[in-house]
């Protein structure tokens, strides 16, 4: 790792680049992403565990992100209701509306608005965190302590984002269709059993099961993306901010390409 | 000069280095740096700001590689063993930062906590509480015991810094510029501290510094750093007494600024 580094300031300086100054840096970074992916699996089979962290980090990222992912969900499942109604009512199938919202609520929308969220607001803050802890030499002083850095600080966050985001995920879904609920009680005086019972009637294994996977996979890379940004940020202020912004940037972009990749998946199989 | 407080044994080394090297890209830093530290000595590292200071303390305590050369800490080439080693190692070593690096987040009690639950799994609460006690009774802060570092003064950080340091009880202290941005009241409260650590916890002790003022109050040997290498080395006076120009000039701005 430290050869690359060097290479990379040496290029720098000399201004030597093996292709171009723009896609040797990108080489060096997939590089060092992978070293650092390869550690987090590295270390979190090994002990010491902690356990008492990773239960701290995920009341941080999934209890403190409820009140917002409640906002977002409910919104997000009312407003998608009304705005279906009309089409469905020009063809007389607003019967189906529970259906229609809750495979589309289920299958895209709860997992991508609870990601998008959590990119946003945990991501960031992990970025940041991480980012200025790194400014002020408090992961230099973890270490000198004889503590592991890497485990206290990435590790836990990102088991932390990967257990809760799709746990946020089902609450989002759970939220967003009772928003869908009240459209739908005010518009056809549904009972609440009645609209589960339709809610649910069209929702398969996989769609479950591919939500969960999806889920799971965009709290590992929204964790491995802030805390890599955090980590690896460079000294300064300017640093913390870049950290904190590139966090948010790079996992939503990497959030859409999953759920292009996971939809291609299931579509096979389905 | 200061008073001497702990016999310093020159047969034993604690820390012995060799022919030391290290750049960064083509940044030469440290060009070819010996060094001893006798068991119970202070020894102060002088220098301007980016001649390499940090950088030697950072590879002693394993946080930085050396480009070429040794680095033997307690009988251990620092860059040559396990991270388990390395790890166990500095438990010995106590690192103080120029920026004080206490966790944000943590309160001062947490931050003292952090490293002797991690690494002394033995001891029972009462105990871990009885030692915090203890250690900030020393550095004279038992009273912030419960306060987050944001509310302590740049004094106040740099003495928690040090106790969080001690409580591992230590044979090395590491001290990255102590006094910098200190007013000269809490400068001297620092240097008295240093002191009083060295008798009390038998340390011996790198201190890196630019200040004179500092080096003298410390210092039981001084070595002066200059473009990656010393220039001199012996007592703060020796040092000084040198005809080279280059730290004649550096005596005179210390105290002239």
């Amino acid at each position: 790792m430290q050869k690359y580094r060097h290479y990379s300031s040496s290029m720098k300086r000399s201004g030597k680049y093996i292709v171009s100054r723009k896609i040797d840096q990108i080489f060096i970074n997939l590089y060092d992403v992978y070293k650092f992916i390869l550690r987090f699996f590295k270390e979190v089979l090994f002990p010491p565990y902690e356990f008492k962290e990773v239960v701290r980090q995920c009341y941080e990222i999934g209890y403190k992100s409820l009140p917002l992912i409640t906002l977002t969900g409910f919104i997000t499942g009312l407003v998608f209701t009304k705005q279906s109604r009309p089409s469905l009512a020009d063809f007389g199938a607003t019967s189906w509306l529970p259906s229609l919202v809750s495979i589309a609520i289920i299958r895209a929308l709860a997992p991508l608005v609870t990601a998008l969220i959590t990119a946003g607001k945990v991501g960031s803050q992990i970025g940041a965190e991480l980012g200025s802890m790194n400014v002020t030499e408090q992961i230099d002083a973890m270490e000198v302590s004889g503590t592991n850095p890497f485990k206290f600080l990435v590790v836990t966050r990102m088991l932390a984002t990967t257990f809760m985001i799709p746990l946020l995920a089902v609450y989002t879904c759970i939220v967003s269709l009772i928003g869908s609920y009240i459209n739908v009680n005010q518009n056809e005086q549904t009972s609440y059993s009645s609209f589960v019972v339709s809610a649910l009637q069209n929702i398969s294994f996989l769609d479950l099961f591919s939500s969960i996977i999806k889920t799971t996979l965009f709290g590992f890379t929204i964790g491995a993306v802030g805390c890599y940004q955090g980590y690896n940020s460079s000294k300064g202020t300017e640093g913390v901010g870049k950290a904190a912004n590139s966090a948010v940037v790079v996992s939503m972009f990497l959030i859409f390409i999953e759920e292009i990749l996971v939809v291609q998946i299931v579509n096979a199989i389905r | 000069m200061k008073k001497q407080s702990t016999p310093i044994d020159e047969s034993q080394h604690l820390i012995s280095i060799k022919g030391l090297k290290k750049s960064f890209g083509d940044l030469h830093i440290l060009r070819g740096i010996d060094l001893e530290l006798y068991k119970g000595e202070n020894l102060v590292v002088l220098g301007r700001s980016g001649t390499g200071k940090s950088v030697l303390i950072k590879i002693i305590s394993g946080l930085l590689k050396p480009d070429e050369g040794t680095v033997h800490v307690l009988g251990y080439e620092v860059d040559k063993i396990s991270i388990k080693e390395l790890q166990k190692l500095r438990l010995k070593i106590g690192f103080s930062f120029q920026s004080s690096a206490l966790y944000d987040s943590m309160t001062v009690k947490e931050n003292l906590e952090f490293p002797l639950v991690r690494n002394s799994a033995h001891l029972t609460k009462k105990e871990i509480a009885f030692q915090i006690e203890d250690v900030l009774e020393g550095v004279g802060l038992l009273q912030a015991l419960n306060q987050m570092p944001s509310e302590l003064s740049g004094g106040q950080r740099k003495r928690i810094g040090i106790a969080r340091t001690l409580i591992m009880r230590p044979e090395i202290m590491l001290y990255d510029e102590p006094t910098a941005g200190l007013d000269p009241i809490t400068c001297i409260e620092i240097n008295k501290l240093i002191n009083e650590v060295q008798a009390q916890y038998n340390t011996s002790s790198i201190i890196i510094t630019h200040d004179l003022t500092c080096a003298k109050s410390t210092g039981d040997r001084v070595m002066m750093l200059l473009e990656g290498r010393f220039a001199q080395t012996g007592t703060f006076e020796e040092v000084f007494a040198s005809e080279d120009e280059r730290i004649q000039t550096f005596y005179k701005y210390n105290f002239t600024s």
